[in-house]
């Protein structure tokens, strides 16, 4: 076999897998030994995702037009259902398999020193979500793109059942908490697969084209799509898609879970996994379903506001660290959501920028916040107060991740909102004004948790509980995650053509988001929307690359 | 008979079509003799014998030597072979042969006569191979009653266990009334064909490609509609669909657990090859009928078999409810068969579905056979408490069973399941989509919350030291590791890679 580009996206999910089945076995390789092969199943992919995209630009000779590193191989299903093994990246994909390189090794680095016991089994179950996580963005055939999303859920369950829950209050917390997410996960899951199913069903099982993205998308641009069939497969897609996505009102199992899930789990839960959902209706739902996407256009932007709004005063209520956190990474699903229901290249553009820096922040709080609980053996944040000068690293750490998750300039978080909020203007003007109230109150609890945790006197709680205890600062085990993600988040802040150009490429392809904003507007009739016409293939690509 | 009609039954008369099955059961006299002629000392051979002799049976089977499916009639029509043969052939001495190795584990721990528990479930495992090649309702009527038999011995073998015996009556009073029904429908339909008055009537009624032929001529012929739903009737009382199920809970609790595994796997499986037969032949043209018929049994045995599971505490009573939800997914399958025969794609999921479930329900019962103390009937969930701490092996091999049968991926039940809804969806069943969808969500409670208990420590309750601990079996030994290990393996495989076990 020849060594290509394709190999390397095929190594970049079965170095983890494999190192998760030896560690498996691996009781008696001691931490050390543990580590070790963990390090390798989660440096390995980031070292590959990181040289695939500094190489990403330079390919010629794109598959399909937009496939760059492509390859597959068939598994035993194609004849009969068309299902094969195809992997690939085009410019939506790229910053999102770089996300889970990046992230996967920050949790990875995060888990390794963590303090878990039965450690090689918790390795090994994070080595196989990353093994999918690598997997769900590279896959072009969208049987395994569902494939390894599932893959990569179910450690979350497990994990939070055996280590999640420090802290909590109620001793049967995570039990409940897994439970409830397993439940609400799978119908999600169950719903899009549904979806995807239809959607593959409206080719007449044509097995030629296959199960694809690339497939499909060749097949409805020759022989459209029987109308009216469109909105209700969208619709699947939209709500399945949601519950994952926790849109709202779907989002109740998301702050419990994260709150109960260990550290490194809901690092890649919350940071990267989530994004599934998202990155199906950029990548699926909408360029496939156009006249879907415009019928429940509207339903997007009033769910992704009570998102943005409802949650966000939920957030704001909220006094334990983690469940903050894990709130406020469902409000700010609200703006990707947004970005969304704009159909426009720039608002598509932000989105994607969006769940990159998405991505990266909410990881980098959830390092802090545990290396918060770590000092004071407590998340509520009423209980603790003058942190900051006894760990004055930790502190400057957390309020960049708080200024990062507010989206304030300099950070990637930054040209995601702005981005989705300039497209918004385009035909949601209305939308602004809310969206931008968002921002606000993501300015109230971050800096409120940041300064009741690190600034002002210590309380009388947090000094008893203490004791004669000292409160060393951050450790190179936390720091050298937090510094991975909040490099990776400043690099992109500062530089964000480094992602946005590739985004802005792929996006500007698809015929859909060109056409739909003008539609959405009301000026022009509902035509073709797949269709991409030679015109607009020789306009100007809009500018969202800043 | 005339002598041409005898020359004919003759010349179909290939007794090497039937070499597999012929093997079974000379296998199984010669378990007979031995065990007659043995010295006691020397027993120890016999479960050895029964399951390598299988294995070896299974090895010819899938190599090919001299048993490839014979197409047209045998034994003068008795007997049709189709694509799927080799497949089910492969999959009833698998089957059974994991049914005695479990049967030895098991006796080891109990007081009875062994020999006779690998003979029987030999015999039925040929016959059921029989079965499902029938092409004559007398072949179908003979083999089916041969399995029954065969299980009304087996479900009350562990003969001084009062749940055994009534597990024993139960499934004899109820497979009794479910044979008068299926015989009641063959009469009928046998009836309805011979009738010189109707077009295209037949001597040759009890056949299935006559018999399709003259329920093509007269679909709406009022006996043959009755007769037709009879045998369904019959037929679902197998498989236990709703509302045939009743007897399922109480006997897969009662049964020793080896036998609980043959009925849940062979007997099910058995149940719907006989269906995708009789849909594909005799009942091809009743699709008006048999659709709304089987779309209704299957909603309901979906949401009854998932919904009584959740609340049951017994691990038997879980298996045996989940595992009509599982016939109800099977049935949607079937469903849309009936709805366009020549799917291509429906009896490949039917049969790949069955695969999963055999491998993933032969792990869990090897985990269960284990666990199991001497009073087999009474295996509680939260025997399974931090099994996952004493016992990481068998914790392992439970969850990876469990998830293929919750149809999680990467598992090999995820792909059955896959299959299944594409074969619906092709079909155009959404309702029974929906329902199946619910059901695999609810499915997932009870499932996830049996793994849960092996797997998450929970915290201990007030009252919890009164309780007595339950005693934990001892190590799991080699051959079981072994064993479970590559039933582990191929669950997991199968999830992967579908190459050989589908579209022929």
């Amino acid at each position: 076999m020849i060594f290509t580009d394709f190999t390397l996206l095929l190594l970049s999910i079965f170095i983890p897998l494999s190192a998760a089945v030896v560690l498996f076995m691996g009781k008696s390789l001691g931490n050390s030994g543990v580590r070790l092969i963990a390090s390798i199943g989660f440096m390995l992919p980031a070292v590959i995702a990181v040289y695939l995209w500094t190489r990403f630009d330079t390919v010629e000779n794109l598959f399909a037009g937009t496939y760059a590193f492509h390859g597959a191989c068939d598994l035993g299903l194609r004849d009969l259902v068309g299902i094969t093994l195809q992997l690939g990246l085009n410019g939506i994909s790229m910053p999102m398999f770089l996300l889970a390189g990046i992230v996967g090794l920050a949790a990875g680095i995060h888990a390794m020193y963590s303090q878990a016991e039965r450690l090689h089994l918790y390795m090994a179950l994070l080595l196989v979500m990353q093994a999918g996580l690598m997997g769900v963005f590279s896959s072009i055939d969208i049987f395994f793109f569902y494939f390894f999303h599932e893959l990569a859920l179910i450690p979350t369950f497990i994990m939070i059942g055996i280590w999640g829950g420090d802290g909590r209050r109620t001793g049967d917390g995570r039990r409940s908490a897994a439970m409830e997410m397993t439940v609400y996960l799978t119908l999600g899951a169950m719903l899009s697969l549904l979806g995807l199913i239809a959607l593959y069903g409206q080719t007449g099982w044509d097995t030629s084209a296959g199960f694809s993205l690339i497939g499909l998308r060749d097949y409805f641009i020759e022989n459209g799509m029987v109308e009216g069939v469109s909105q209700n497969i969208f619709a699947l897609l939209l709500f399945g898609f949601g519950i994952l996505v926790s849109l709202f009102p779907f989002h109740s199992w998301a702050p419990r879970g994260y709150a109960n899930a260990p550290t490194a789990n809901a690092m890649l839960h919350a940071g990267v996994l989530k994004k599934f959902g998202l990155y199906g209706l950029i990548q699926i739902a909408a360029p496939l379903l156009p006249e879907g996407a415009i019928v429940w256009n509207d339903w997007i932007v009033w769910l992704a506001l009570g998102n943005i709004v409802l949650i966000g005063f939920v957030t704001i209520a909220q006094t334990d660290l983690k469940m903050m956190i894990g709130y406020s990474s469902v409000m700010h699903m609200g703006y990707v959501f947004l970005g969304i229901a704009t159909l426009s290249v720039v608002g598509i553009g932000g989105a994607v920028m969006l769940m990159f820096a998405h991505g990266l922040s909410v990881a980098l709080m959830f390092v802090l916040a545990t290396a918060v609980f770590n000092r004071t053996g407590t998340y509520n944040m009423k209980a603790i107060g003058g942190l900051g000068p006894k760990a004055p690293v930790l502190a400057a750490f957390f309020v960049a991740a708080s200024m990062a998750s507010i989206g304030l300039p300099g950070f990637a978080n930054f040209w995601g909102e702005f981005t989705v909020f300039i497209a918004l203007w385009e035909n949601h003007a209305w939308a602004v004004a809310p969206a931008v109230l968002g921002v606000v109150i993501s300015a109230v609890y971050g800096l409120r948790a940041a300064s009741s945790i690190f600034f002002g006197p210590q309380t009388e709680a947090f000094k008893e509980s203490l004791g004669q205890r000292e409160i060393g600062d951050i450790t190179l085990a936390e720091r050298a995650p937090a510094t991975i993600l909040l490099v990776a988040l400043c690099i992109v802040g500062l530089w964000p053509m480094s992602i946005s150009h590739s985004i802005n490429e792929a996006v500007s392809q698809e015929a859909v988001y060109k056409k739909a904003p003008a539609l959405l507007s009301g000026h022009v009739q509902p035509t073709s929307l797949m269709m991409a016409d030679s015109e607009a293939e020789k306009m100007p690509k809009g500018d969202a690359s800043l | 008979m005339n002598y041409i009609g005898f020359q004919e039954l003759a010349a179909t008369n290939k007794w090497s079509a039937i070499m597999p099955e012929l093997i079974m059961v000379g296998l199984a006299m010669f378990i007979l003799l031995l065990d007659l002629f043995l010295p006691s000392a020397r027993k120890r051979a016999i479960p050895l014998l029964a399951v390598f002799g299988q294995f070896g049976i299974l090895a010819l089977i899938i190599l090919g030597c001299g048993c490839e499916a014979i197409k047209g009639p045998l034994f003068g029509g008795m007997i049709e072979q189709g694509p799927y043969t080799g497949y089910t052939r492969a999959f009833f001495v698998l089957s059974s042969a994991l049914v005695c190795y479990l049967g030895s584990a098991y006796l080891s721990r109990q007081n009875l006569p062994r020999s006779e528990f690998y003979l029987l479930t030999i015999l039925v495992s040929a016959a059921m191979m029989l079965l499902v090649q029938a092409n004559n309702f007398v072949m179908l009527f003979v083999a089916l009653e041969t399995v029954t038999i065969g299980f009304y011995v087996l479900v009350a073998y562990c003969r001084y266990n009062p749940f055994s015996l009534e597990a024993g009556l139960k499934y004899l009073i109820m497979g009794a009334l479910s044979s008068a029904i299926l015989l009641f429908g063959i009469v009928l339909l046998y009836g309805a064909a011979s009738n010189p008055g109707l077009q295209h009537s037949t001597t040759d009624a009890m056949n299935f490609t006559s018999l399709g032929k003259f329920i093509q001529a007269n679909p709406n012929e009022p006996l043959v509609l009755i007769g037709a739903i009879l045998v369904l009737c019959g037929v679902c009382f197998k498989i236990g669909a709703v509302p045939f199920q009743i007897w399922v809970p109480d006997v897969y609790q009662g049964a020793p657990t080896p036998v609980t595994a043959f009925l849940a796997v062979s007997s099910k499986a058995a149940g719907f090859l006989v269906l995708m037969n009789l849909i594909a032949a005799p009942f091809a043209a009743l699709g008006s009928l048999t659709a709304p018929l089987l779309s209704a049994i299957a909603i309901i045995t979906i949401l009854f078999g998932n919904l009584t599971a959740i609340g049951q505490r017994n691990v038997k009573r879980i298996i045996g409810l989940s595992g009509i939800a599982h016939a109800g997914y099977l049935l949607v399958a079937v469903v849309a068969l009936t709805k366009s025969p020549d799917n291509a794609l429906a009896p490949w999921a039917i049969i790949f579905y069955l695969f999963t479930y055999l491998f993933a329900s032969f792990a869990v019962f090897g985990v269960m056979v284990h666990l199991a103390g001497v009073e087999d009937e009474n295996q509680e969930i939260e025997h399974y408490q931090k099994l996952a701490e004493r016992q990481p092996f068998l914790a392992g091999i439970l969850a990876i069973g469990l998830g293929s049968l919750a149809g999680i991926p990467p598992l090999a039940g995820f792909i059955g399941k896959v299959l299944i809804f594409i074969a619906a969806f092709q079909a155009g069943l959404y309702t029974l989509l929906g329902a199946a969808i619910i059901g695999v969500v609810i499915s997932i409670y009870y499932y996830f919350g049996w793994i849960r208990e092996a797997y998450f420590v929970r915290p201990s309750l007030p009252g919890d030291e009164a309780k007595q601990s339950y005693p934990m079996p001892g190590a799991v030994g080699i051959i079981h590791k072994v064993t479970l290990g590559v039933l582990a393996i191929i669950t997991v495989v199968l999830g992967l890679f579908q190459q050989g076990l589908i579209g022929g």
